[in-house]
């Protein structure tokens, strides 16, 4: 581990050079490779079979700003490059929050969740479902398309700012009370969630549950439009912290003593998953494994560096849950699978591989 | 990616300007979303046209052998339905997600919606809202003709029951908690079609039922659907708490094909019938015609 630093200047920030330190161009590249490769296997596979050279003709032709014509160019830049590019997002969030997650609470086992953002989503969710049919509808005759998603993000992001306020005392926040908080705060959600699927009817319920499941179905350019602002700045910032991350791992007072505002670096760390995670859950839904799973795969290949493995952990997520969703809607098709049995059934294996490949040698 | 996706958001109306619209003369390519609609399609004739199917559309059984499968009627996948390059996509109310169906819309598929309405009314204009999309008035007329046939046979048949059954309706016994249907759900209105009184009827919705609500309701009759190829139903008189029920005393279980019961198309008015003689056998012999 490399937190080794110049004494000059706080340890907490991270030059922007640093971001992609010369030690890792390989595994950069790989990804990078990885990235392109399953990008563009998403945009040629599918239900509806597209030779590669159309994809990319379609592609060329709309991006030299000519209309392509017909059902192929349509499927190509309403349904997969949407779907791509939402897959992507979200995967890069989560794993990389997953990433932010882990190194904060200084647990392997810290999802994205563990900030209350994904149960508050959840429970707003249903609230939306639930109580939105019985309030919203006889005033507006249907329920307003797309209020789901903003109630899930504002939930999400209510409930972490909730727990960030009930952890914090005279300026420092406790990761400690805030786990606590979230665990109770998962238990009453869980306590009210189970409340409104017992009030809901048939059709809620089976929303519901849906909605729990996940999916990338339905990704539009008006989601893409409504997510991206709030995923790609966190997607931007959060490399930045991979220092004051470095320096965490010691200890906190050994961080403080070493130089890194660690109250800011906490505050920072909690908004950028609560706002990127947000957005995520609201889009796609609960996709879980790729947060807790990815970061721990890029410690396994390339070890522990926060400026190696933020990054990193974005680029594998964003992989990965393309590839997954690639899998789900072709595999069955024209049927789609649930993307969260995919995500655990292609990364769970290849988990335990390099589990059981770096035996002995195994470093959280 | 930035550049190409913003040049592909303003190209986006430009290009669904220029797909061709399906035309009449084209045979019809359906795709048929949920159960009751894909039987009104092959009892209107049109089960050739059909080219997909959701996984509800259990009868008639050739329906899920022999066409597209597109999966569960609420985790829909656009691509998968426009890869079946349909003409017409007729979808009952609840089939989603409703980005997946608004963007086979914008793709210029029509997606015809069916209404839910658990009743003689609901099946009347489904039958009417599908036939009039696939140009089959004369064979709808038809149709609706003999669908009300029946149910005036059944009005009939309900009138001469002189004491209703008290029965209840269990959706599943998962570890021996009964999931019941109560007011609103499709089992409560096959119940009334069927001359019976649904003692779960204080219940909103499907609901568990507690061993002391379930002995307080005191069925007569207890309704479950058939599960699997066998046709069997687990043996609600097995548990403790349906042992103490008057249903328990003369083993009185009706167990029906579930799509056949909760479909709610053309086959209701005889699931209905057949219900009825089953939930008043003292009373049948003067109901089937």
């Amino acid at each position: 581990m490399s937190v080794a630093a110049a004494p000059s200047r706080p340890l907490g920030r991270t030059r922007l050079r640093e971001l992609f330190p010369g030690r890792r161009p390989l595994l950069f590249a790989g990804l990078a490779a990885m990235l392109v490769m399953v990008g563009i296997a998403a945009l040629g596979l599918g239900a509806t079979g597209i030779p590669a050279a159309r994809v990319v003709a379609i592609l060329a032709e709309a991006a030299a700003g000519r209309p392509a014509q017909g059902g192929d160019a349509l499927i190509v830049l309403q349904v997969r490059l949407p779907r791509l590019l939402l897959g992507l997002l979200v995967g890069a969030a989560l794993a990389s929050s997953g990433a932010l997650m882990q190194g904060l609470f200084r647990n392997p086992l810290a999802d994205p969740g563990l900030v209350g953002v994904s149960a508050g989503a959840a429970l707003a969710a249903a609230a939306t479902i639930v109580l939105g049919d019985a309030l919203l509808t006889p005033l507006l005759g249907a329920l307003p398309f797309g209020l789901l998603p903003v109630g899930a993000f504002a939930g999400g992001l209510l409930t972490t700012l909730a727990l960030y306020r009930i952890a914090t005392r005279g300026g420092r926040t406790s990761m400690a009370t805030m786990l606590l908080a979230g665990v109770a705060f998962g238990a009453l959600s869980g306590a009210v969630m189970g409340l409104f699927s017992y009030v809901s009817d048939d059709r809620q319920l089976r929303d519901l549950t849906f909605w729990s499941l996940g999916s990338l179905s339905g990704a539009t350019w008006t989601k893409i439009a409504a997510a991206a602002p709030f995923i790609l700045p966190g997607l931007v910032l959060t490399p930045f912290l991979a220092r004051g991350l470095n320096a965490l791992t010691l200890g906190e007072a050994e961080a403080y003593h070493l130089g890194v505002p660690v109250q800011r670096v906490k505050a920072l760390a909690i908004l950028l998953v609560a706002v990127a995670v947000g957005a995520s859950v609201a889009c796609a839904g609960m996709i879980g494994f790729v947060g807790i799973v990815v970061p721990h795969v890029l410690r396994l290949l390339a070890g522990p560096d926060h400026r190696m493995l933020l990054p990193a952990s974005a680029m594998l997520g964003a992989a990965l849950l393309v590839a997954a969703d690639t899998v789900a809607r072709t595999i069955a098709a024209p049927a789609e699978l649930p993307i969260g049995i995919l995500t655990a059934a292609i990364g769970a294996p290849f988990f335990l591989w390099l589990l059981l490949r770096r035996q002995g040698g195994l470093v959280l | 990616m930035t550049a190409l996706s913003r040049r592909a958001l303003l190209l986006a109306p430009a290009l669904l300007a220029a797909l061709p619209r399906a035309r009449a003369a084209e045979p019809r390519r359906i795709v048929s979303i949920g159960g009751a609609v894909t039987e009104i399609l092959y009892r209107l004739g049109r089960g050739d046209e059909i080219v997909g199917v959701d996984s509800t559309s259990q009868y008639p059984v050739e329906a899920l052998r022999m066409k597209a499968n597109v999966g569960y009627v609420r985790a829909l996948g656009a691509e998968g339905i426009l890869s079946l390059r349909p003409t017409h996509v007729i979808a009952i109310e609840g089939a989603g997600p409703p980005d997946a169906l608004r963007l086979v819309e914008q793709a210029g598929v029509p997606v015809i919606r069916i209404p839910e309405e658990p009743s003689p009314a609901g099946i009347a204009k489904r039958v009417e809202i599908v036939a009039q999309a696939v140009d089959a008035s004369a064979e709808g007329t038809a149709l609706a003709a003999e669908i009300a046939e029946g149910f005036a046979r059944l009005t009939a048949a309900r009138e001469k029951v002189t004491r209703p059954t008290r029965a209840l309706f269990v959706l599943s016994l998962q570890n021996g908690r009964p999931l019941v249907g109560g007011k609103g759900t499709t089992a409560d209105a096959m119940l009334a079609l069927a001359g019976a009184t649904n003692v779960a009827e204080g219940l909103n919705g499907w609901k568990p039922l507690s061993d002391e609500g379930l002995i307080a309701a005191a069925p007569e009759a207890v309704v479950m659907m058939a599960h699997g190829p066998s046709g069997d139903a687990p043996d609600p008189f097995a548990l403790p708490a349906f042992a103490a029920i008057p249903a328990a005393a003369q083993k009185r279980l009706v167990v029906m094909d579930g799509i056949y019961l909760l479909g709610f198309g053309p086959r209701t008015p005889a699931a209905a019938l057949d219900l009825m003689a089953a939930l008043h056998p003292d009373q049948a012999g003067s109901m089937q015609p």
